[in-house]
């Protein structure tokens, strides 16, 4: 056993540290007030190959596996969870899931220009009466000659507006459910009929666009059916699972750095004669922040270590998205509290990460979701059924 | 015992009730989103008698009692939390200890304008150095001749924005003094808006006194009785809070119920849910409790008791619990919840201020504690 990371995964969180600090932590509170995350701030972390961290250097990837897109994820969580969301959205879902099940010929085409940041891409499965549900889509794909034709409205999608590539998951089958009725689909979001409905206006992650997707007869190749056809369910929940743990490692960013700034104004703040650091509320709520961290940050990377090394990881990953996540909105909170009135105010960071915390306990599965993953996994050896 | 309503406390809670639903909450949304003090629908509140909750009835107010004015509060706060906010900063912050410390010549002279909707009201204590230290304050009070010079810097002053009239405590010779200040009294001004996380139709400003010339005849009580003054508008105030995470509580729930009675996931509404069904008993187990707290302390205000204790105690528990409340009910919505469109979304931003202002939910552990040692024996410090 050696928890150590190697040099190499080291020196690339130096790396990110340093564009953290130098290039996306100035700008945090303007992505977050002006609603975007900057195209050349994309282009800037593609040229350091941050778009495609985990992927395999053969297309276009920097190889560095789950381990290093966590170390990324959490690096980016420190500074700006817009950014954070932006690409793991890109990264944990979209191009992952072409990673994951996509053609020699599709890793070509769609999977290099991704992990090299010259194309972004996003994920298109929830619809209005289909969040936690996600079997419960309605947008469809009929095969006409060599293509299929897409109609359907995708809702909640991260990057969907300025997605050059996104992966839709349509019903191809309704008589067959889930499990052989859904089916993935690559599709370029300059084909004609597909369009932007409305964006959301959000509590937090404010610099992340959340689109709805209008898809009205989007004529897609047949060749741009992603893994196998009827699979997509598998398809998108391999994807979530491995998402699941760098999002935890974003939180992981988040919390740190709440324990790390509320650490530094109780050493300034003074009241009743003395700084608030050396009261013993605030010992209690930095040191209870420090446990949960640490417990999160030793998930996180076993999970990470899980994946890379191809063991089983479903209820680790979904762990790390709800133990981390909630773990976030904990101390985003005790850090809101020791900053006062303060952390009231929206000139704080913390007034940013409790915002842009809140929603890592909802989207890519809600935490009620997540739970119930566990529970079915924990109770399947022993023939009960969970159900939803 | 006997907790049902009086027939004047049941008009009184209907026609508040009346007003709030139709005029305040379908500009919730609205209020927070433009980041302004709702002024229109203020004045409008003037008729109702919003402005002139604890006024007597003998000077054209509506006389009520504390408990009556706590269902005020929990109205208001059900249908939007700024406007209740500024409502209450008003009435529990100027208005009431004019009302019990003023002189008649003060009384006679601000309360009509403050009733009428004139003069909005707002308290300035907190000072950049001195937050839940309030007796650290610094801003000073120098006596010259008939008049008293104010100098120093208040922040966080609810309705600053707004306000006609200012309560701003200083250090006079013989201690921290209460005054009366007007708007336009020269060297007074009003400074930065903060720009809050939730409560963003309220104008918290920053104030700053520089050599602001107050007449003798605007200290309100004695030189050196401000904090014993303060404290008590602050007991008010801290009911009054408690009352307002009720009616946010109470909001909150009725949002959520509906929610999960629309929504549906796995082919049903996810009311049906084992887990939404408990966040749900949970939240309305949380309300009763705040309801509780809140109507003891009432009815200990009302009864001439001390109340101090119990207002600590329900501003600490009401505003943790509103936290988790709206935090769970938020979550009720899924992603819905994150979005500015739900109701949801605003009051759980708003509800995180009620574990700050008013005091911090540690200053009334401190004090809570105080009181419990001090009857035995023990004085502890902050």
């Amino acid at each position: 056993m050696d928890f150590s990371f190697p040099k190499e995964y080291r020196l690339l969180r130096r790396v990110v540290r340093e564009i953290c600090e130098t290039e996306i932590k100035p700008i945090a509170k303007k992505i977050d007030r002006e609603h975007g995350v900057p195209s050349e701030l994309v282009k800037k972390l593609a040229s350091l190959g941050l778009m495609g961290v985990p992927f395999p250097q053969e297309y276009g990837g920097m190889g560095a596996g789950e381990i290093g897109y966590c170390i990324v994820a959490e690096e980016l969580g420190r500074v700006c969870s817009s950014t954070t969301t932006v690409v793991g959205a890109h990264i944990g879902i979209a191009a992952m899931s072409i990673h994951l099940d996509g053609t020699e010929e599709q890793k070509r085409k769609y999977l290099v220009p991704l992990a090299q940041g010259r194309h972004i891409g996003a994920f298109g499965l929830t619809e209005a009466a289909a969040g936690s549900d996600a079997a419960a889509i309605k947008t469809t794909a009929v095969r006409d000659g060599n293509e299929y034709v897409i109609n359907g409205t995708k809702v909640f999608i991260t990057n969907g507006d300025i997605a050059d590539t996104i992966v839709i998951m349509a019903v191809t089958d309704a008589s067959l459910g889930a499990y052989g009725g859904i089916t993935a689909f690559i599709v370029e979001t300059d084909s004609p009929g597909y369009s932007i409905g409305s964006l959301e206006n959000k509590m937090g992650i404010r610099g992340s666009t959340t689109a709805e997707c209008v898809l009205q007869d989007v004529h897609v190749p047949k060749e741009n059916v992603l893994g196998r056809f009827g699979a997509g369910f598998l398809t998108f929940m391999k994807s979530l699972d491995i998402g699941r743990a760098s999002l935890g490692a974003g939180c992981l960013g988040g919390a740190q750095v709440a324990m790390e700034a509320s650490i530094q104004w109780a050493k300034a703040r003074e009241q009743f004669g003395v700084p608030v650091a050396t009261k013993q509320a605030v010992h209690f709520m930095i040191s209870e922040m420090f446990v949960e961290i640490e417990a999160l940050r030793s998930l996180v990377y076993r999970t990470a270590w899980l994946i890379d090394t191809h063991q089983p990881h479903i209820m680790e990953a979904a762990a790390c998205k709800l133990f981390g996540s909630e773990t976030a909105g904990r101390c985003s909170n005790k850090a809101l509290q020791i900053h006062g009135a303060l952390g009231y105010s929206r000139d704080c960071e913390i007034e940013r990460g409790w915002r842009d915390q809140r929603i890592t306990e909802i989207y890519e599965g809600t935490n009620e979701i997540q739970r119930i993953v566990i529970a079915s996994n924990l109770f399947r050896p022993y023939g009960v059924k969970v159900s939803t | 015992m006997d907790l049902r309503l009086s027939e004047d406390q049941l008009m009184f809670k209907r026609m508040f009730s009346d007003f709030c639903a139709k005029e305040i909450r379908p500009r919730g949304e609205h209020i927070d989103q433009a980041e302004e003090p709702p002024v229109e629908l203020l004045n409008k509140a003037v008729d109702q008698g919003f402005w002139a909750a604890l006024v007597p009835e003998s000077m054209d107010g509506c006389g009520l009692d504390v408990y009556t004015y706590t269902l005020m509060l929990e109205e208001l706060a059900r249908a939007d939390m700024s406007t209740a906010v500024t409502l209450a900063a008003h009435n529990s912050l100027v208005v009431k200890p004019l009302l019990d410390h003023g002189t008649d010549d003060q009384r006679a002279r601000f309360v009509p304008g403050l009733a009428m909707g004139e003069t909005l009201g707002a308290f300035a204590l907190t000072e950049p150095g001195a937050g839940s230290d309030a007796a650290a304050l610094r801003t000073t009070a120098v006596r010259d001749g008939d008049f008293y010079r104010l100098t120093g810097t208040k922040v966080w002053v609810g309705n600053g924005g707004l306000a006609g009239l200012f309560l701003v405590l200083a250090r006079a010779d013989r201690g921290i003094t209460a005054f009366l200040i007007e708007r336009d009294t020269p060297g007074l001004t009003v400074g930065y808006r903060e720009k809050t996380l939730g409560l963003r139709g309220v104008s918290f400003t920053t104030l700053y006194l520089d050599g602001a010339r107050v007449p003798v005849g605007q200290r309100l009580g004695d030189e050196g009785k401000g904090l014993d003054l303060a404290q008590h508008a602050l007991d008010y105030s801290r009911l009054g809070l408690g009352a307002m995470a009720l009616g946010a509580c109470e909001r909150s729930l009725e949002e959520a119920v509906l929610f999960s009675m629309d929504h549906i996931q796995f082919s049903v509404p996810i009311a049906q849910k084992q887990i939404i069904q408990n966040y749900i008993a949970n939240a309305k187990a949380s309300i009763e409790a705040i309801r509780g707290l809140v109507t003891q302390t009432a009815w200990l205000a009302d009864s001439g008791q001390d109340f101090s204790q119990l207002a600590s105690i329900t501003k600490l528990f009401s505003g943790h619990t509103a936290y988790e409340v709206t935090n769970k009910l938020l979550q009720v919505h899924g992603g819905y919840g994150y979005m500015k469109e739900y109701a949801i979304e605003r009051y759980y931003r708003d509800c995180r201020a009620l574990e700050i202002v008013g005091g911090t939910s540690q200053i009334q552990q401190y004090l809570v504690a105080r009181d419990i040692y001090r009857a035995e024996g023990l004085e502890i410090r902050p």
